[in-house]
């Protein structure tokens, strides 16, 4: 066998796959998103209709302020392990890294046992004020389940970054005579940019496409996910259905791709 | 002092997102092995909901497994090999064809489920079978063994290496065999590793493409959470822990070991 054949033997399997059950029905995906009762218009409603455009506003809303809380905390927590050395350091970095592998539902349930009707939030402030506070349902339960799933994979991309960091240029920074204010914002936040970039992208796109964790929590908030979600399941419009996933999946994968012709590097999103 | 009061801060604060990650693990661990969660752990500490799960769950767990692995053998089939021949092909079109693998990352799981359905619901036997999930399972973990086996290639220059072998007379498959799968093996492992990883903790796609008769952990985690006591819910979470964590650790590992190579 000539090595040219070989190779096209060694992608066969990958190509079958992907034509058949990606490709083929990613564009059936996007044919039915069409084919309800308004055509085409089924993608133009997405922004018209009132009640789709507060949804995908609310969606973009919450993984916005996902990803700038979760940039925040990494950046705070991630400068300080990586630039401390302290018995129970690795610790430490393991508690703040291995929720990585939980699915959303899973931190959905998490967010229950902290803020729900039976959680330590609500038995503590009971002691305290003597008032029960649950918000494990509400728009705020999605928000922290979010932060959750996202503080884990975006603090490894930053202290990953924050190690690369050349020091000498904050010591230099510092002998000219700027602030320690100053160095943190003109020498080492711009040289983390990249990393906030792919990482901030990341965050954003998981946020917006998260299903298990509204669905664990949100009975009646409405995002994306769960509005595709009802529209399939309980309305059985599958027109609707389709063209707001697509529209998702659009908004996902430009974000991701925006990131990664920003930052250079190669970004892709988990979970 | 100035210096200290900073530190102390930023201890506290990272303490603090420790604690929002960490607690409610304990929390829910806890919750699985006591009596009665409203009432404590002086009600008493058991095993009887661990022992519950077990009973109502265990055909899902097995199932998890066995999707899983067989996600793994399909992953590694089609995805080994193709990531040998991207990277030795390399250019415009294995740079197209990294990317279109790609996708489905970046497009979330209820979207990839729905053009399933909507492409192979109409096939009755396929679409009640685990099958079904096998095949949405392969497509959202594949470019983490094809990237995975990808990135060793470009760290050891393979080329060379096979080309050596070739000058000696070695065919396409006996190059493949004896010379790249070996050299691969760390990719290969990162790579099985989060494969078996995600199959096990995929739901996104999971309830979508599931039948009453095929259910994996996950799902069973999202039935438990909303029908069961806290209890039974919180022992089921712990039966997913003892099965995600050793997984973690052995991925930490393998990447400190990467790391010191």
């Amino acid at each position: 066998m000539s090595q040219s054949n070989f190779l096209r033997l060694c992608l066969a399997p990958l190509l079958i796959l992907t034509v058949a059950f990606f490709l083929l029905p990613m564009a059936r995906l996007i044919v039915t998103g069409a084919a309800g009762p308004q055509g085409l218009g089924g993608y133009v409603a997405i922004v018209t209709e009132p009640r789709y455009r507060a949804t995908l506003i609310n969606t973009v809303v919450l993984a916005a302020a996902t990803t700038l809380v979760s940039l925040a905390v990494a950046t705070v927590a991630g400068m300080f392990l990586q630039r401390h050395r302290f018995p129970g350091r690795s610790v430490l970095i393991a508690m703040l890294t291995f929720p990585l592998a939980f699915p959303g539902v899973v931190v959905g349930f998490m967010i229950i046992l902290l803020a729900g009707r039976q959680g330590l939030i609500g038995d503590i402030t009971r002691l305290v004020a003597g008032e029960k506070v649950v918000f494990a349902y509400s728009i705020w339960g999605l928000f922290f389940g979010y932060l959750y799933f996202s503080v884990p994979r975006v603090i490894l991309t930053i202290m990953a970054a924050i190690q690369k960091l050349d020091r000498g240029l904050e010591e230099a920074a510092r002998s000219l005579g700027a602030s320690p204010f100053a160095v943190q914002r003109d020498v080492v936040l711009p040289a983390l940019k990249p990393a906030f970039v792919a990482s901030g992208a990341i965050a954003f796109a998981t946020a917006m496409g998260a299903f298990g964790t509204a669905f664990t929590l949100a009975t009646n908030i409405d995002v994306l996910p769960m509005l595709i979600y009802t529209e399939f399941t309980l309305a059985a419009n599958l027109a609707t259905a389709a063209s707001l996933s697509v529209s998702l999946g659009l908004i996902a994968w430009a974000i991701l791709a925006l990131a990664r012709s920003m930052s250079g590097g190669t970004v892709a999103a988990a979970g | 002092m100035r210096s200290r009061l900073i530190f102390a801060g930023q201890l506290g604060f990272t303490l603090l997102v420790a604690a929002f990650l960490v607690v409610p693990a304990v929390l829910s661990m806890v919750a699985g092995v006591t009596v009665n969660y409203f009432r404590g752990v002086q009600s008493g500490l058991t095993l009887q909901w661990v022992v519950q799960v077990w009973e109502l769950y265990a055909p899902t767990i097995a199932l998890s497994f066995v999707v899983a692995l067989a996600t793994l053998a399909v992953t590694l089939v089609a995805g080994v090999p193709a990531a040998y021949a991207l990277h030795v092909r390399g250019g415009r079109v294995a740079r197209a064809v990294e990317e279109i693998i790609t996708l489905p990352l970046a497009i979330p799981g209820l979207a990839i489920a729905l053009a399933l359905l909507l492409t192979y619901g109409g096939f009755g036997g396929f679409r009640r079978s685990w099958l079904f999930i096998l095949v949405g399972h392969v497509i959202f973990t594949l470019p983490f063994m094809v990237r995975s086996v990808m990135a060793v290639f470009a760290s050891i220059d393979i080329r060379t290496l096979d080309e050596g072998a070739a000058s000696l007379g070695a065919s396409p498959l006996r190059r493949f065999r004896d010379v790249i799968v070996p050299n691969a093996k760390p990719g290969i492992l990162a790579g099985a590793l989060m494969v078996v990883t995600l199959s096990l903790g995929e739901f996104n796609l999971t309830w979508m493409l599931h039948t009453p008769l095929t259910k994996t952990l996950p799902v069973g985690l999202a039935d438990a959470y909303a029908s069961m006591r806290l209890e039974v819910a919180s022992a089921y979470t712990l039966i997913f822990f003892v099965m995600i964590v050793p997984l973690l650790v052995a991925m930490q590992m393998l990447g400190d070991k990467g790391q010191q190579a």
